[in-house]
Order: C-alpha cells, then sequence, then structure tokens
C-alpha cells in the first residue's frame, strides 16, 4: 500500500516537473511562442501559466483522493 | 507621493491590527509547553492548516512585490507566481509526509531522526536562522512600504511598528496563535482580494481614467528647431525653456520652467520619422546633497509653492478606438488589453555633485508586449541571444521550484497537525488557496497598471492603490490586510528561528536537551534578538523590489536545505557528514553568490554591476546541484567501512 502510494506521487510529481520544465524552457529558448494566441486571443504565456497551476490543483486532489484509502494512521 | 492619511483608513487598519493581537494574547494562553509553544500541540485541524499555510506564503512578496512588478513591467511578475506555486508540488510529493513523520518541533529534526547527531541539528539550525532572515528583509521592506501612504508615516517607522508588534505577539505567545492569525488573514486576503478583480473586470479598462493627471504631448516638431516652435505653442504660455547644461546635455529630454509659479515642467523627446520629434510631458524628483526633495523643482508637499508626483498608469488607446469598454469576462480582460497600448513608465537618474534628479518618463507599450515574458529588466535576458541571461532565468526557476518545500517556517507547520494524512490534506487544501490567488495576482497587477493610481516611485504600493483607485473602504482593508499577512509571516519566520536557536543550536552544545520551561524562555529571548536584526535589515533594503529579495531567500533554502532533505529520503548511503557537508556547503556557497552578485553590487553597495565576481545573479542553478554533490561525494568518502545490519 504504502510502496503504491509513493509510486503514484513519483507518477504526479513527474507529470508535473515535465510540464513546469517545458514552460521555463520554451520561455528561455523560444519566447516568441508565449506571443501566439491559440484560444479567444489570449496568448500562450497567460494560458499556460493558468494551466500550470490549474493543473497542479487536479493533481494534488488525484493524489488526496487516492490516498485516502490507506490505513487511517500508523503510529511510529 | 500621495502621502495623506485617511482617518478611515487608519480606523480600519488600527482595528485589524488590535483584533489580530488580542486574538493573539487570548489563544497565546494556552501555550506553555514547549510542545504547545512551537507546534501547538499538533492539534490544528488540516483545513485551518491549510489555510493557514496560505497565510503563512502569501507574504507581502505575493501580494505587494508580485502585483507591483506586474503593474510596471507586464506578465513577468507572473513567472514568480508560477515558480512559487509549482514549489508547493515539490512540498505535497516529496515533502509533506515524511517530514511528519520523522520531525517533532523543528526542520533539524527531521534531518538528524536517523543519526543523533548534534553536528546535524548545528548545521541545520544556523541554515535555518539563516534563511529566516533573509525571508524577513522583505517582509519588513514591506511593511515599511505599506505604512507609508497608509498612515503617513516614513518607511523606517512601518518596520519598527512591524517588528515589535511581531516580538510581542511571538513572545505571548506561540505556535497556536500564530496558525489562527494565518487563517483568518489567509481567507481574508483570499476574498477581498477576489473582490478586487471582481471589481476591475467589472469596470474594464477607460482611455482616460477620472483619477489620472492629464500628461501632455506636444508636436511634432521639426528636430534642429525645437526650442523655436516650442515657444509659439499656447499651452507652454508663460514658460521658459531652461538650457541642457551639466547633467542635462544631450539628454532626451527638455525641461520648461512656469515663470509665475516656478515649476519645472520635465518632457520626453520621441523621434518621429527622421526629421520630427514629439515631446511629452514626464515627472521628475530631485534629491539635493543637504537632503531636500523637490518634486518638478519644488518642495514636496501638498500646499501652495509646493508640488507632488502626479499617479500614473493607463490605456492610452483601446481595440476599435473606443474609449472605453465597459465590464469584461476573464478571458476577453486579456484579449482587449492583448490589442490596446499602455503608457508604461521609466526612469533615468541624473546625477551631479549637487543634486541627483529621477526622471520618470511615459514609455507607450503595446498590449501584447506586456502580456509576453521579458519586459522587466531581469528577464530581457530571454529575449537575448546571452546564454548566461538564460541561465540566469533557468536558476530563478529552479530556485523557486525547489525553495518552497524548504522554507523552515513552512516546514515547521508540518508539526501542528495530527498526523500524516492531515499534513498531506491541509497541503492539499494550501495548493487550492495559493493557486486561486496566484491567477488573481495576473489581474490585480495589469488592474493597476491600467487604474491611474500607480505611484511611480514605489511599485510595492500598486495593489493598495488598485484599492484606492475603487473606494477607500478597499483601501483601508486591503493595506491592513497586506499588514497584518506581513505581521503573520514575519511571526511565522521568527518562531521558526526562534525554535532553530532554543532546540536545535543551544542543544547541539549540550548533553542534555533544555528542560521544557527553559527552551520556551531560550526560544522567547532568541524572538526579540531575530526581530531586532530583522529591524535593522528592513531599514537598510528599503530600496528593492520585494519579490525579488524574497527570490534570494528561496535560492539559499534550495542550496541548504533541500539536498539533505530529499536524499536522506531516497537514498540509504547519506553519512551524518554528507548532510552537515551538505547543508552548509549549499548555504555559504549561495550565500556567497548572491553577496558577490552585480544586483547586490548596485543596489545595496552602490558599486557597478559589471564589477561583480559571479557571472549573474541568481545561484541556483550552481549551488543546488553543488549542495547535492557535496552531500554525496562527502557520504561516499565517510562510508562506514563494515556493514552495518
Amino acid at each position: 500500500m504504502e510502496r503504491q502510494h509513493s509510486r503514484l506521487g513519483f507518477f504526479l510529481f513527474s507529470i508535473y516537473l515535465i510540464l513546469y520544465g517545458g514552460f521555463v524552457l520554451i520561455n528561455a529558448f523560444r519566447p516568441d511562442w508565449m506571443q501566439v494566441q491559440p484560444l479567444g486571443g489570449v496568448n500562450l504565456a497567460i494560458l499556460y501559466g493558468f494551466g500550470l497551476i490549474l493543473v497542479a490543483f487536479v493533481l494534488a486532489l488525484i493524489y488526496g483522493i487516492f490516498s485516502r484509502d490507506e490505513p487511517p494512521e500508523e503510529r511510529a | 507621493m500621495t502621502d495623506q492619511p485617511s482617518t478611515l483608513a487608519i480606523v480600519v487598519f488600527f482595528l485589524f491590527v488590535g483584533a489580530t493581537l488580542g486574538l493573539s494574547f487570548f489563544l497565546g494562553r494556552q501555550a506553555k509547553s514547549s510542545k504547545g509553544y512551537f507546534a501547538a500541540h499538533g492539534q490544528i485541524p488540516w483545513f485551518v492548516n491549510g489555510i493557514a499555510f496560505a497565510g503563512d506564503y502569501l507574504s507581502a512578496a505575493s501580494f505587494l512585490g508580485i502585483c507591483g512588478m506586474i503593474a510596471f513591467y507586464g506578465y513577468d511578475g507572473f513567472l514568480y507566481s508560477i515558480g512559487y506555486l509549482a514549489g508547493w508540488i515539490v512540498a505535497l510529493f516529496v515533502v509533506a509526509e515524511p517530514m511528519k513523520r520523522l520531525g517533532k518541533f523543528t526542520f533539524a529534526d527531521a534531518l538528524d531522526a536517523r543519526f543523533g547527531s548534534r553536528g546535524i541539528r548545528l548545521a541545520a539550525g544556523i541554515s535555518t536562522l539563516a534563511v529566516s532572515i533573509f525571508y524577513l528583509i522583505p517582509q519588513m521592506v514591506g511593511a515599511g512600504a505599506l505604512v507609508r501612504p497608509l498612515l503617513g508615516f516614513p518607511h523606517y517607522v512601518g518596520v519598527l511598528l512591524v517588528g515589535v508588534t511581531v516580538i510581542l505577539i511571538v513572545v505571548t505567545a506561540g505556535m497556536v496563535s500564530t496558525t489562527w492569525v494565518q487563517f483568518l488573514k489567509g481567507s481574508l486576503l483570499v476574498v477581498f482580494s477576489a473582490v478586487l478583480v471582481v471589481l476591475i473586470i467589472d469596470r474594464g479598462f477607460e482611455v482616460e481614467p477620472q483619477t489620472a493627471h492629464r500628461f501632455m504631448s506636444l508636436g511634432p516638431f521639426s528636430k534642429t528647431n525645437v526650442a523655436a516652435e516650442l515657444e509659439g505653442q499656447s499651452e507652454l504660455q508663460d514658460q521658459k525653456i531652461l538650457p541642457a547644461k551639466g547633467v542635462w546635455q544631450d539628454q532626451p529630454f527638455l525641461r520648461t520652467r512656469d515663470e509665475a509659479s516656478g515649476r519645472i515642467t520635465v518632457w520626453s523627446r520621441e523621434p518621429v520619422g527622421d526629421s520630427k520629434v514629439m515631446l511629452h510631458e514626464a515627472q521628475m524628483i530631485t534629491k539635493r546633497q543637504d537632503g531636500q526633495v523637490l518634486i518638478a523643482g519644488l518642495p514636496k508637499g501638498t500646499g501652495p509653492g509646493e508640488a507632488t508626483l502626479y499617479p500614473v498608469g493607463r490605456v492610452s488607446r483601446l481595440p476599435d478606438n473606443k474609449t472605453k469598454t465597459g465590464p469584461l469576462g476573464p478571458l476577453s480582460f486579456f484579449s482587449t488589453l492583448e490589442n490596446s497600448e499602455i503608457i508604461l513608465w521609466r526612469k533615468k537618474k541624473l546625477t551631479d555633485a549637487e543634486q541627483s534628479t529621477t526622471i520618470y518618463f511615459q514609455q507607450p507599450t503595446p498590449g501584447s508586449q506586456v502580456l509576453r515574458p521579458g519586459e522587466h529588466p531581469r528577464f530581457k535576458g530571454i529575449r537575448s541571444d546571452d546564454p548566461l541571461a538564460k541561465i540566469e532565468f533557468l536558476s530563478l526557476m529552479l530556485a523557486l521550484f525547489c525553495g518552497t518545500a524548504s522554507l523552515p517556517h513552512i516546514l515547521i507547520r508540518y508539526y501542528t497537525v495530527k498526523d500524516v494524512s492531515a499534513a498531506r490534506k491541509s497541503t492539499i487544501v494550501g495548493i487550492a488557496s495559493i493557486g486561486f490567488f496566484y491567477i488573481l495576482t495576473l489581474y490585480l497587477g495589469l488592474g493597476a497598471m491600467t487604474s491611474g493610481a500607480l505611484d511611480v516611485t514605489d511599485s510595492n504600493m500598486a495593489a493598495p492603490l488598485l484599492a484606492k483607485s475603487m473606494s477607500q473602504w478597499l483601501f483601508a482593508v486591503i493595506s491592513a490586510i497586506a499588514f497584518t499577512t506581513v505581521l503573520g509571516t514575519v511571526s511565522g519566520l521568527i518562531l521558526a528561528s526562534a525554535g532553530a536557536v532554543s532546540h536545535d543550536l543551544i542543544s547541539s552544545f549540550r548533553t542534555r536537551p533544555l528542560d521544557d520551561a527553559t527552551q520556551v524562555r531560550v526560544a522567547k529571548i532568541a524572538s526579540c534578538v531575530v526581530g531586532a536584526i530583522a529591524i535593522a535589515l528592513g531599514i537598510v533594503f528599503q530600496q528593492m523590489n520585494v519579490s525579488y529579495l524574497v527570490g534570494w531567500a528561496f535560492s539559499v533554502a534550495a542550496s541548504a536545505n533541500l539536498p539533505a532533505l530529499v536524499m536522506l529520503l531516497f537514498w540509504k548511503g547519506v553519512t551524518r557528514q554528507g548532510i552537515i557537508a551538505g547543508v552548509l556547503v549549499g548555504m555559504v556557497s549561495s550565500l556567497a553568490w548572491i553577496l558577490l552578485s552585480g544586483d547586490t553590487f548596485e543596489k545595496v553597495y552602490g558599486l557597478d554591476a559589471s564589477a561583480a565576481l559571479v557571472p549573474f545573479s541568481q545561484p541556483g542553478i550552481v549551488t543546488i546541484p553543488l549542495g547535492f554533490a557535496t552531500l554525496v561525494i562527502v557520504s561516499l568518502l565517510t562510508r562506514p567501512k563494515t556493514k552495518v545490519a
């Protein structure tokens, strides 16, 4: 159970790391991409930025929901 | 700028601070034991603790610094929001649960859980102190910045006020009251920021906001004959052009003086085509050697014969040449701005032996440029071909990512809840409220940019002044919340330092730990000392944008604490010596890097930035890996020779 739990944590962490890394690298090496407007006249910089914040919340929620199945608390 | 306090603001302000203090004293009576004092008996409900995370974390830097940076430079400040939030992912997935499982009161407890070494305690205690003090500086600077327009006090009074209040809170109370106060402030800050954002979006944009002074533009004139053509302008009747002597020689500025009032108007030249030039009204502030401050050549003040700087910040052109947009939606807010033109303000300093004059001039900027990264001098590098500038950017974003989960005042909050799953849940609540707030920062900053209420000299005041452009009530409430937020964050930091001194440093020098009552007493004395240091530094660093200073604190925290924390959790080969070396090398190298960097040279020592000894200012990308490498190498070298079962 514990192992599965930490594996889920690692998996979610990796997803976020890739997204955040992508954001930072685009800003550093292809800053012009941030000006394109993929949706409703709003540029990528804002969409990606908001996206990162929302994804953080969604990943945290997933983690929270799947962790609830643990035994209440192991007394160390 | 406008330093007149309003009675309403003062009343609301003192009500807030009074209520905070009262609550704090009331709750503090329960905290007599060390477990109560440092960890609130481990009895804080997870939801409250989660919002308290937001209260701790959304400090002066987030609220004042980020909003200010966005208001002056656009999107760039939001990069900090993104980085600060990203750090919470590390906190949730990597640090939260083990911290709770291993520790008791402090970060050193967790590091030391496996080894029981005094050296580790000492190293971790010192790094906690170093990071806390670094993080305290921007909080104190923010407090000073707030009090000035709100109550009309000078900067140092604000710093003193915060310092003394916080010392009172920490000495009389402890973690229980700090947590509840943080909970209240965290919720109020998020709720009122949301209210403000709704008002901003509903107000939309307007080409000439009511509050703004109407800045004149004259011309075009022919380049070679500006003076003569200017004489004939009706707007400039009774004005005389001042000769461009001394520092004014060969500058893109021109000054005219009103004969009657003596008021000097400074104009910035904007070349139009090859032969023409436009003049735009600018503002100037002169600091004389004898300490006198002149605005537009007149003494600073609101009386007759005196002058103040005008508030600024407006949209100069809207799409389809409208003058007003009316209510907008959360996304059309951005798409409208994208196709508008905004007046940003830039400054230039001219100094000679007698005085130094700072000129603030208008810079019309397309909205698409405001909403993309790379406008702030700090981030301009990402649009250049300079690899060092790009590395500097990566370095900052790395430090923000790694720093959150290494901040001592965040880490101690894991000991106030009852178990591991409460630690996790409170982190999730923290992420939700903090993330929501960071989304709001972009609206707040851009709203301030176009509010017509900005103070050109002080980016930290953008958010409260934005509230002021809505109503005096909001201004009073927002300022009071911001101020109590500073109080809360500062008390959390001082508590973390006090814990480090009494629980870690002192016990690392003694064979037996201090008894409970003595430990609390030592912690209270330590609080006073750290508080005094923070006051002094807050006065010294007055001029710096607070979110930038926080970036440094993150770098030091990430370099010193994160390697030890992560390696301890995920690598069995860690040794005692490895942890000590990793913490010390990470801390010393990042501190040294910052002290030798161009930014510190320029802004703190007043030297030339190019004389700096390190190639770029943000240490993270070098010193975080250095901390890891040191830890691993020293651990390998000191590996026990015989296998221990």
